[in-house]
């Protein structure tokens, strides 16, 4: 009944979740789908066009391309996970201490916050594994780091539009404590916002691990990634031009059904956000 | 007026936070780049000389102090790998990237405005839908497969474009300002600027389909929201074409919010850029990143750094003055 209601509403939403949790299953069940090993080389099966018994092909060192793109989704979906949800945390965090605090400490983070916005994402988070070091921590925590003030600002703004309702100013005349009043009257608020911004931040984040990935600064080889496949599918382009295909095919897949997912949550979520932008 | 000067003065601030930050970053990882480096050619001796010729062997404190004396002469060092002054290694890797940028800003304009105004003048529901779909897949592609593809399909195929580089290297091209369409148009090179324009031209072309999706969407909803409002029936009730509705009163208000997304677009250009250099192997800021960052060339990425910093901020200041001309209604009430 609910579903039917959604599908009606917002045909793409549900396809795109319906792709996006699929892709995720596929990757995290890797193994069962595929006996093959994604780091088996075999000189005897090179630059193989995709046919029945290799779906997607071979590359240059002979690996089956259907096996690594299965495998090659954990790196990057896992790395913009794990990036959402380190930016949600510190981003509660800081927006939440500035609203709810104000004064000096609101200005002094909120400025901080500035200054990380004054710098494109990707580039920020270039420029952080560019000094603390390549590697899939590293990128994770780049990542994350790069998106906090997304997240702290719509949290700081929601508390501050909060701090003077009504039931908010009840509960502190009765003598409630900052921790009550912000565990049981602020957060559950918050919620649907950071719902929806966490969504469209997801896309942010496998987007730019994908981006950093190809640039060579997280996953090395000859680890499957999807960014990384792109950029060695792009060494072979005249002898293979299969092999960076299929993994930007998923890249845009799994970005595209997030972003999907992410307008029907926004429309049903948060009605008050306007849409078309 | 009070809101520009604000932002002039927020400019130092910006870049003394930028400047400071990569300091601090670059030093908290343990081990500093000549010992990583250099710790398997070089005797223990030999390590300590280098180390206090680069001044890493002093405290923190007087290695900041230093740089920032530096900083505020304009002098950002000397490459540690290559020894090349960073004002010069600057002036040859970023006015390629700007210039890519620039281009790609031109290209993402001119087709996601075009697209957003056809959907909301045509009134057509399957158009929109479509619409709709390429603008999220413009959103969703990743630049660099974008990048691939292009290569692919009209450099491998097709052989219509070259596949990477910033110009045909037999062509002679005399350097002045290092913007290649400005160099080229001032020595009158023609051929140059012909091969120039074919190279730059797949590159371009990845960044603004990828960006092309927000401007479109932008340009929608704010035809959308002016086709609304009260004087554009009043344009209409005294028996205006449409298309003059359209173009001349609905169109040119609509461009308010599109310019302002200009600066903030630019930014995601930029980063933008740096991948699309790795893809197409241009000479440019990210290709001097990267390097920068697989040798640890202090120097070199804080450089780079503290540059892309002064150019967004720069192209965001320019595009507040841009607004205030554009909008007479700003100048009025601030």
């Amino acid at each position: 009944m609910q579903l039917r209601r959604l599908w009606r509403k917002s045909p793409s939403g549900v396809m795109g979740t319906l792709i996006f949790v699929i892709i995720v299953l596929a990757t995290v069940f890797a193994h069962l789908i595929t006996p093959l090993d994604p780091l088996a080389t075999s000189v005897a099966t090179r630059f193989q066009p995709p046919s029945a018994t290799a779906l997607f092909g071979t590359d240059n060192l002979g690996r089956d391309m259907f096996t690594r793109v299965l495998y090659g989704g954990r790196s990057i979906l896992g790395v913009g996970f794990a990036a959402v949800a380190f930016a949600l945390v510190a981003g509660l965090l800081i927006g939440t201490i500035s609203g709810y605090r104000g004064g000096w400490l609101d200005n002094l983070l909120m400025r901080l916050m500035d200054v990380m916005l004054s710098f494109p994402s990707v580039l920020l988070a270039i420029l952080i594994v560019a000094t603390i070091g390549r590697g899939l921590g590293n990128l994770i925590f780049a990542i994350g780091f790069a998106l906090i003030p997304v997240f702290a600002r719509l949290v700081r703004s929601v508390v501050l539009s909060l701090k003077n309702e009504e039931y908010v100013t009840a509960a502190r005349s009765l003598g409630a404590p900052d921790g009550h009043i912000i565990v049981h009257h602020v957060l559950p608020n918050i919620v649907a916002p950071v719902v929806v911004q966490a969504s469209a931040l997801l896309a942010v984040a496998i987007s730019t691990a994908a981006a950093l990935n190809f640039i060579g600064l997280g996953v090395q080889p000859p680890d499957p990634d999807w960014g990384l496949m792109v950029a060695d599918g792009q060494k072979m382009l005249y002898d293979a031009p299969h092999v960076p295909v299929f993994p930007g095919v998923f890249i845009t897949l799994v970005v595209l059904s997030i972003n999907f997912m992410g307008d029907m949550l926004r429309d049903t979520l948060d009605p008050k956000l306007r849409r078309g932008l | 007026m009070r809101y520009l000067l604000n932002r002039l003065l927020w400019l130092p601030v910006v870049m003394w936070a930028v400047a400071t930050l990569t300091f601090i970053a670059l030093r908290i990882v343990p081990g500093n780049p000549i010992e990583s480096v250099a710790s398997q050619i070089l005797d223990p001796e030999q390590l300590a000389r280098t180390q206090a010729l680069w001044g890493l062997d002093r405290p923190i404190w007087e290695q900041y102090g230093l740089f920032m004396g530096d900083l505020v002469r304009g002098d950002l060092g000397v490459s540690m790998s290559s020894g090349i002054p960073l004002t010069r290694l600057m002036f040859e890797r970023m006015p390629p990237t700007i210039e890519l940028a620039f281009l790609a800003l031109l290209g993402s304009s001119f087709i996601g405005v075009t697209v957003g105004v056809l959907s909301v003048v045509s009134r057509n529901r399957i158009l929109e839908y479509i619409v709709r779909f390429l603008t999220t897949l413009s959103l969703s592609v990743p630049i660099f497969w974008v990048g691939t593809l292009l290569i692919l399909v009209f450099a491998v195929n097709l052989d219509l474009f070259p596949p990477g580089s910033r110009i045909n290297s037999r062509i002679p091209y005399q350097t002045i300002t290092n913007f290649m369409l400005i160099d080229t148009v001032i020595t009158g090179n023609w051929e140059a600027l012909r091969s120039y324009l074919l190279h730059i031209t797949l590159p371009a072309l990845s960044i603004s389909l990828t960006s092309a999706g927000f401007v479109a969407r932008l340009t929608r909803s704010s035809m959308l929201e002016i086709m609304g409002a009260s004087y554009i029936q009043t344009a209409r009730s005294k028996g205006l074409s449409e298309g003059r509705v359209t173009w001349w009163h609905a169109f040119r208000n609509a461009l308010l919010p599109i310019i302002t997304l200009q600066g903030l677009l630019f930014g995601t250009l930029l980063g933008g850029a740096v991948i699309t250099e790795v893809v197409f192997t241009l000479p440019g800021m990210g290709r001097t990143l990267l390097d920068g960052i697989l040798k640890r060339d202090y120097p070199v990425v804080q450089g780079a750094a503290i540059y892309v910093a002064l150019v967004y901020v720069l192209v965001n200041l320019l595009v507040d003055l841009l607004y205030y001309v554009a909008d007479p209604r700003l100048r009025q009430t601030r």
